[in-house]
């Protein structure tokens, strides 16, 4: 036996499979530039070329793979948002995560658990009322439901009417669920290389290449590239990029916090998240619980940590579940959530010619990566915006015609 | 915890303020072109290094003006509205003033 693990240790079919292959030379020149490899850039890039032929795609990643936000988010999945528009589009990905780890081969740990959105004001069962009336009429499973059926649910939750904010009743979404982070971004760029994308880590997009008003390439930190298209998708620098493309955009960039504790025996099924205590907590495969909150009080591209914050949502968690105190948290860190006015991003055209944006992905962007991937992907191939993504182009604040998510997404994610 | 320096109250505790945006001069709503105003309205610098930005002390609803290092998350500066009109010359337009 340990001669058969030494000569397997030794042998060149070890390891057997190589997902993302390791630095090549950049080509100078490709169809389709993508910026940022996380979850968003690497979906469009397996969509252009599985679903358009189109693979003399580049993905350039100044760090390593999935090192953004996609690994750092709480995978909360769900499509209970208030606006006809976003329920369409957030359905179709949550649609698409039920079946993506079968289309990938590759175990992204998808379960679906059903989430539990908590009221402790009469002005959040007015809003749950509409958000479950407005979901069930797209074909979401929302609605609302009593204490009673919330005890049903999670048995433990601390349902006291002796406490500072008193449960109410809540918003039971059954389509809720989680997958696993990391997989997902990995899934992606191992399929897209096969298909003939090419994945490059440590390749930082410096500058962006225009000639009059259309874009013609980028340059980055192992030189200079020309290319057809560019997409950016690189939530948390949004801006920052886009600057570099001549481009402002309504955006403003501020931390998100969340933390871990240790593995405990199974105990929570359904995600539960209450807006009014700013937190969210559900519990991984492994038994870790994860917890999360609102962005930080103010913007900031740094992804320190604050003990005020963390403090905050261990507050909000210790009231709905206050046996949770003995707990010790093993794990903490932040991502930098790129937040739009309406809590709702922006896909598709810019000022700048052949210049595509998939951004403003803020606090709740990982459910989307299949749905984003996909349908700018169409976009970039046809030159045609798909129906379902219209909603959420820069031109909606020109006409002041946002798309106000603010209720339906903060603490939920 | 982070201490910021009020330049009416002095040094408080970070979670006494609200944090306001970005220092922004106001076109003339009148004169200039929909597609400025509603940038104006939505857009931002949102600016990675110095910036300078509206804050409040809340309990004593004091509005002053903060310079900021967003990568290192330092407070470089706090002033008041008056040094800041009074330095820019902006005073006359009205413009930022009245953004309070
Ligand atoms: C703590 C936290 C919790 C979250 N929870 C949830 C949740 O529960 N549910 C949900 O749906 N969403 C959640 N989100 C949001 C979600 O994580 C993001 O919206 C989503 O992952 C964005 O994916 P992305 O591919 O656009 O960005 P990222 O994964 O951040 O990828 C962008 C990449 O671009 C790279 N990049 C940046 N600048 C350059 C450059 N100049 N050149 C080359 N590369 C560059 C970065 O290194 C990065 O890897 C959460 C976010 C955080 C931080």
């Amino acid at each position: 036996m340990p001669w058969a693990l030494l000569k397997y240790g030794f042998s060149r079919r070890y390891p057997a499979r190589v997902d993302i292959p390791p630095p090549q030379a950049l080509r100078p020149s490709y169809d389709v530039v993508i910026i940022g490899g996380g979850g968003h850039g690497l979906a469009a890039a397996y969509y252009l070329a599985r679903e358009h032929g189109i693979r003399k795609v580049a993905v350039l990643e100044r760090g390593y793979v999935g090192g953004g936000n996609t690994g750092r988010n709480t995978t909360v999945i769900r499509s209970n948002y208030i606006s006809p528009e976003a329920v369409r589009f957030y359905k179709k990905g949550v649609e698409m995560y039920q079946g993506l780890a079968g289309e990938l081969g590759y175990n992204l740990l998808y379960s679906r658990r059903g989430q539990l959105t908590l009221a402790h004001t009469e002005a959040s069962l007015r809003t749950f009322r509409l958000r479950a009336e407005v979901n069930r009429h797209l074909g979401v499973r929302s609605r609302m439901v009593d204490l009673e059926e919330i005890r049903d649910l999670v048995p433990c939750l601390n349902l006291s009417r002796r406490v500072r904010w008193p449960v109410l009743g809540g918003l039971w979404h059954a389509d809720g669920g989680l997958a696993r982070h990391d997989a997902v971004p990995w899934g992606y760029a191992r399929r897209a290389v096969e298909l003939g994308v090419e994945v490059h880590q440590r390749t930082e997009v410096t500058g962006i290449l225009r000639s009059g008003n259309r874009v013609t390439g980028v340059s980055t930190s192992r030189g200079e590239l020309s290319c057809g298209h560019v997409l950016q998708a690189v939530s948390g620098m949004s801006s920052v990029v886009a600057a570099m493309a001549g481009l402002r955009l309504p955006i403003r960039s501020f931390p998100l916090q969340a933390m871990v504790t240790q593995p405990v025996k199974p105990f929570l099924n359904p995600l539960v998240s209450s807006a009014s205590l700013h937190a969210y907590v559900s519990q991984t495969a492994r038994g870790e619980l994860v917890i999360g909150g609102g962005s930080d009080p103010y913007s900031l591209y740094s992804t320190r940590s604050t003990l005020e914050l963390k403090e905050s949502l261990i507050a909000g968690v210790l009231g709905l579940f206050p046996f949770l105190h003995e707990l010790r948290l093993v794990r903490q860190w932040a991502g930098i959530t790129d937040m739009t006015p309406d809590y709702s991003p922006i896909m598709g055209h810019t000022p700048l010619e052949g210049y595509w944006l998939d951004a403003g992905w803020g606090t709740w962007g990982f459910k989307a990566i299949p749905v984003a991937g996909q349908s700018i992907a169409q976009a970039i191939a046809t030159g045609r915006v798909p129906e379902l993504i219209r909603p959420f182009a820069l031109d909606r604040f020109y006409s002041f015609n946002l798309s106000n998510e603010a209720g339906a997404t903060a603490a939920s994610h | 915890m982070k201490v910021m320096t009020c330049p009416l109250n002095g040094p408080r505790n970070i979670s006494e303020f609200l944090y306001l945006g970005e220092l922004l001069e106001m076109p003339d709503a009148k004169a200039c072109e929909d597609r400025e105003w509603a940038e104006h309205v939505w857009f931002s610098e949102n600016k990675a290094g110095v910036v300078r930005e509206w804050w409040c002390h809340l309990p004593s609803s004091y509005w002053f003006i903060a310079e900021r290092d967003t990568v290192s998350d330092r407070i470089l500066k706090t002033y008041t509205v008056a040094e800041y009109f009074e330095k820019s010359g902006a005073a006359q337009s009205g413009a930022a003033g009245e953004a309070r």
